[in-house]
This record gives structure tokens, C-alpha cells and sequence, in this order.
């Protein structure tokens, strides 16, 4: 097992890299330069900007102190448009906030999808059961930037109840709608293969020698079934996890809670590249390692993986 | 002898009117099981109508997706709501085009660049994973230790980031979508690929000494096709959400085409106005096709794949 989280651990390292490669190469073949203005620059103060941002050096040389930077000290370098504000502390100010909700909205879908698809499965074809599935039926078509405007028209235009934006430090009731917004899909997702995989289990020959040796259900679902029922349920956390991640992008736009997302859509519009690389190589490697240790805890659940 | 011809003629000609059973393909099974799924069919003919609508639609308003109707112009909440009269069926968006067409040529949109980005997707996934299926080895851990690499990075970023650098076009966006969601299907291809490469009609072909790259192209891909058919009814759907999506960040499809991601994105931003139809028609057509969608795809799923129900 230590042999294999090592390894899973090491693998994930050459991802990263080729992670950053791709990212620096889009911004190196990038038409036009972050400086090319409409009436253009002088040639001179030109040389002197590039000289700044090492943008006169050979690709390779900046590739190099890139990626050094980035491993050694933590830093993606100035940002390009908000002028003397490191991506660093872009990032600072928004990851805070992409983290709160972002782990809220991971618990939430989790929290609630499990036990809504395993009692589904227990109370199989029952009013219950059939009230789940449409649920998640219906929430599969809500992804998050449907949820958002409807979420904000119910409880914020006619309810009255919650604020439709901001962030406000963080407070209780500006977190409610963007966490419901980002989880319901994956909540959803998640209820509906717990539900087919608990099922699934529930059909096979060793629940039925328990169910025939007469031990109690309580016994046989938390004893027996359930760690193989959530085995698939943990292979889709991964892609959930990186579903939120994006939608995060959504959630900062429209709830305006100033988290990463905002940043990177302003970056975007603004080709602002140094701080759309830093988003994209902090969310990348982030997903990378989740995904590690969503293989791992599946390695633990699971020894058949092991090898 | 005493053999009545007329009997004789009627049994001989009975006889060879009498085809032989006819065998049941699988192919013919699943469309079978298919038609008895009523959520799938009914879903099916609602899309073909949803698509119907958003082609003949235009030809019934009065106004174009892109005409300015300047007498609503910036008085769209008391003068753009829907109405027969003025031939705004769905009203107008903020700054006076018509909904209805909008609403329209957003469907048409937004249906192509799935179906297109799924065509993409499905070429190179097939392709590919039947590639390092067949060929197996040391070719197929590398091929697939790529897809790993490229399914562990979060592409909408960088599909975002090639949007900003090469500007966006509708091309751009067909294309970067099926680049990033061929993944998953070259897996599911690989898969199958190992499972069928050692049948005996594979044997078989390989004894006759018909080249590699013919065996995949004809004998391989064909036996694949009920599994891709399935996964490719669930990729379409989800390349709309993706577009969508992009779009809703208004990073997707460049005005004044449009597509359902910006049209609930430009009706998002007007709710506090009171301008619902706004938000309300492109989204009923959103959930609505997307309904439609993932319950073909189930209907599919279960058509190939009868054990899984």
C-alpha cells in the first residue's frame, strides 16, 4: 500500500509538468503581445518592457526560471494588467473564497447524494425510490449556471430570504445559494450511481447468503454492502470534484463572490496571461493531486487495484 | 402414377415461397427494445420536433434574430414582453431583438455544436482507442498513459485560454470541444477492442493476410458500434452543457449569434428588471432538450446493453 501511494504520488508529478508546458506554449504562441496597445508602443520602452518581464530571453531560459519559480518559491510572476500586483496575491485574495464554497459545495453533494441514493436502493420501487430518481433526473438538467438565476429569482427576488451576490466576508447567508447552485448536478450525479451500484449489490449472491443466514439489514448494508457500493461512487469524485472546480467560474461570476473564477474570466477578456496561466496551473494541479488521492483511497477500498 | 399435379405444383410452390427464419441482428434487437422504451421514444420525437421548430421557426416571425426593433429599443421591461400583436412571440432581450428567433437561431446553435463537436470527438476517440487496442503492448501503454495525462487536466482552462489567443469562432469552438471529450471514448473503445481482437472472425481475417489498418476499419470498428452509438447519445448532451457553459461566460459564441448558454446568460443578468421571458424561453428550451437527450441515451444504453437493467 505505501509503495503505491508513492508511486501514485510520483506519476502524478510529469502530468504537472506537461500541465505547465501546455500552458506556457499557448501563452508563447499567443498572437500579439500583452503590450501590443492600438497605437502602439515605442520601440524602445517595448525593449524595456519585455526586459522587465524577461521577455527577451530565449523560450527555453524563460521555461526554465517559469517552472522554477513556480516549484521553489511559489511564484507565477507580476501580472500583466493590474500593475503592481503579483498573480500571487491575485490568487491570494480569491482562492480563500473558491476554497469555502468550494469545500462546502463538495460536502453538500456528497453529504446528501450518498444517503439519498443508498435509501433509494434499500426502499427499491417504492414512492421514496421514485421521488429520488426524479430528483436527480430533474438536477441533471440544472447545472450550475441554470441553478444560479433561478436560485436568485426564487429566494432573493420573491422570497426575500437571501442576498443575490456578494460575499461579505464570508458570512452564513451569502454562502447558502452559491453552495446550492455548485452541488445540485453533482449531488444528483452522485445519488444516481450510488443508487444503480447499492442496487447492484443488493442483487448479488453474498447479500443473499447473508440475508439467508438471517442477519438483520441494518447489519447487511453497513457490514457488507456498502463499501463495495461506493466504489464507483469514489471514481466519479474525481470529475466532480474538477465539474465544481470549473463551475466555480460560474458561481464567481454571477454571485460576484470575488473568488479565482472572477479573476480568471477577467484575465480571459483581458488577456491578461500571466494570471490566466496561474489559474489555470494552481486549479490544474490541484485536480491532479484530488485525482491522486481518489486513486488512492480506491486502492485502499479496493486491493483487486493494487498492483 | 397417380400423382396429382395440381397438389404437387401448390406444395412445390409453397415450399419455395417459404423463406427461411430470418436471423435477428443485433442491431435490430436494440431498435426493438428501443421503440418499447416510451420515455426514450417520446424524447426522441420531441427532439426531432424541438429541432423541427428551431429550422421552420424563423420563417414565422416577422423579424430576424439580429434586427433591432428601435422602437423597444432600452424599454424592453414595459414594451418587450411577449405579444402577438407586434410579432414578438417571445418578447424582445435588452436591446430589442426579437426573442423568438433569437431563441431560434440559439437552438440551431447550440444543437450544431453538439452534434458537430461529438462527430470530432467520436473520429478521434474510435480511431484512437481502437489503434492501441488492436495493436496492444507497449504502444497501447503509452497511447493510453496520454489519455490519462490529458484527462487529468482541467481543459475547460485551456480551452478558455485558446479561445482568448485565437479569437472566437464558431470552428474554434466545434473543434476545441471534440479535442477535449475524445477521452473517455477512446477508453471505452479500448476496451471493447481487447475483448473483440481475439475473436475468430479477427483470427480469421489476420490468417487471410488482410492488412492491420483494413482489419480496424472493417471488422473491428463495425462491432463497436453499439457501445459508441450509447456513449456518443451521452456525449452530445454534454458538449451542449460545455458550450453552454463557456457561452454563459460570454467566452463562447461571439454576438450576434447566439446559443442557449448566452441566451440564459443574457437573460440571467436582467431578472432584477422583471424581464422573465427573457431567461424563461431559452431556458425551457435548454432543459427541454437536454430531457430529451440524456433519456434517448438511457433508452440506448438500455437497448444495447439489456443485462444492465
Amino acid at each position: 500500500m505505501f509503495s503505491f501511494i508513492v508511486r501514485r504520488i510520483f506519476s502524478s508529478i510529469p502530468t504537472m509538468l506537461i500541465l505547465i508546458l501546455i500552458s506556457f506554449a499557448l501563452m508563447r504562441f499567443a498572437p500579439g503581445s500583452p503590450f501590443s496597445t492600438e497605437r502602439g508602443l515605442p520601440p524602445e520602452v517595448l525593449a524595456n518592457l519585455e526586459a522587465k518581464y524577461g521577455l527577451n530571453l530565449p523560450w527555453f531560459e524563460q521555461l526554465y526560471t517559469y517552472i522554477k519559480n513556480i516549484v521553489f518559491n511559489f511564484d507565477f510572476g507580476p501580472s500583466f494588467k493590474y500593475k503592481d500586483i503579483s498573480v500571487n496575491e491575485i490568487l491570494a485574495q480569491g482562492f480563500p473564497v473558491t476554497l469555502t464554497y468550494g469545500i462546502w459545495s463538495f460536502v453538500v453533494a456528497v453529504a446528501v447524494g450518498i444517503p439519498l441514493g443508498i435509501i433509494a436502493a434499500i426502499k427499491h420501487n417504492s414512492a421514496l425510490d421514485y421521488a429520488a430518481v426524479g430528483i436527480t433526473i430533474g438536477a441533471q438538467v440544472l447545472p450550475n449556471f441554470v441553478m444560479a438565476p433561478i436560485l436568485v429569482i426564487i429566494f432573493s427576488l420573491w422570497l426575500e430570504w437571501l442576498p443575490g451576490g456578494g460575499w461579505n466576508g464570508g458570512q452564513w447567508q451569502y454562502v447558502i445559494l452559491p453552495v446550492i447552485a455548485l452541488s445540485t448536478s453533482y449531488m444528483a450525479s452522485i445519488a444516481r450511481i450510488a443508487r444503480s451500484s447499492m442496487l447492484e449489490v443488493l442483487h448479488s449472491n453474498f447479500i443473499r447468503t447473508a440475508k439467508a443466514k438471517g442477519l438483520p439489514m441494518r447489519n447487511i448494508i453497513f457490514r457488507h454492502a456498502l463499501k463495495p457500493a461506493l466504489l464507483p461512487v469514489v471514481t466519479y469524485l474525481g470529475p466532480a470534484f474538477v465539474g465544481m472546480i470549473t463551475g466555480s467560474v460560474v458561481i464567481d461570476m454571477y454571485f460576484s463572490t470575488g473568488g479565482m473564477g472572477q479573476f480568471f474570466v477577467d484575465a480571459a477578456l483581458s488577456r491578461d496571461y500571466s494570471l490566466l496561466m496561474g489559474v489555470t496551473i494552481l486549479f490544474g494541479v490541484m485536480t491532479i493531486l484530488f485525482n491522486a488521492v481518489v486513486d488512492i483511497a480506491y486502492a485502499w477500498l479496493d486491493p483487486k487495484i493494487r498492483l | 402414377m397417380l400423382v396429382n399435379k395440381k397438389k404437387m405444383e401448390s406444395m412445390a410452390d409453397s415450399m419455395s415461397s417459404h423463406t427461411p427464419v430470418e436471423g435477428r441482428s443485433l442491431w435490430q434487437d436494440a431498435m426493438g427494445r428501443f421503440m418499447h422504451n416510451k420515455a426514450a421514444l417520446v424524447s426522441l420525437i420531441v427532439l426531432v420536433s424541438l429541432i423541427a421548430v428551431s429550422f421552420i421557426g424563423p420563417y414565422l416571425s416577422p423579424w430576424d434574430f439580429e434586427t433591432i426593433d428601435w422602437a423597444l429599443l432600452g424599454n424592453a421591461a414595459e414594451m418587450g414582453a411577449p405579444s402577438i400583436e407586434n410579432g414578438h412571440y417571445f418578447g424582445t432581450d435588452d436591446l430589442g431583438r426579437d426573442q423568438f428567433s433569437r431563441v431560434m437561431v440559439g437552438t440551431q446553435i447550440s444543437l450544431m455544436v453538439g452534434i458537430v463537436g461529438t462527430a470530432v470527438a467520436v473520429v478521434v476517440g474510435v480511431l484512437y482507442g481502437a489503434v492501441s487496442g488492436y495493436f496492444g503492448g507497449r504502444l497501447d501503454n503509452i497511447m493510453m498513459r496520454f489519455v490519462d495525462i490529458l484527462m487529468s487536466i482541467p481543459y475547460m482552462f485551456i480551452l478558455i485560454i485558446l479561445f482568448v489567443m485565437f479569437g472566437r469562432s464558431i470552428y474554434l469552438l466545434f473543434i476545441g470541444l471534440g479535442l477535449f471529450s475524445w477521452m473517455d471514448m477512446a477508453r471505452i473503445v479500448r476496451g471493447q477492442t481487447l475483448a473483440i481482437k481475439h475473436k475468430e472472425y479477427i483470427e480469421a481475417a489476420v490468417a487471410a493476410g488482410v492488412s492491420d489498418f483494413k482489419i480496424i476499419l472493417k471488422h473491428i470498428v463495425p462491432n463497436l458500434l453499439g457501445i459508441v452509438v450509447v456513449y456518443t447519445s451521452l456525449l452530445i448532451p454534454g458538449l451542449i452543457l460545455t458550450e453552454s457553459f463557456i457561452s454563459f461566460l460570454g467566452l463562447g459564441i461571439q454576438e450576434p449569434l447566439t446559443s442557449w448558454g448566452a441566451l440564459i446568460n443574457d437573460g440571467a443578468k436582467t431578472i432584477q428588471y422583471g424581464t422573465l421571458w427573457q431567461l424563461l424561453f431559452p431556458l425551457a428550451f435548454f432543459v427541454t432538450g437536454l430531457f430529451c437527450f440524456f433519456f434517448i441515451g438511457d433508452g440506448l444504453r438500455d437497448a444495447f446493453d439489456p443485462k444492465d437493467r
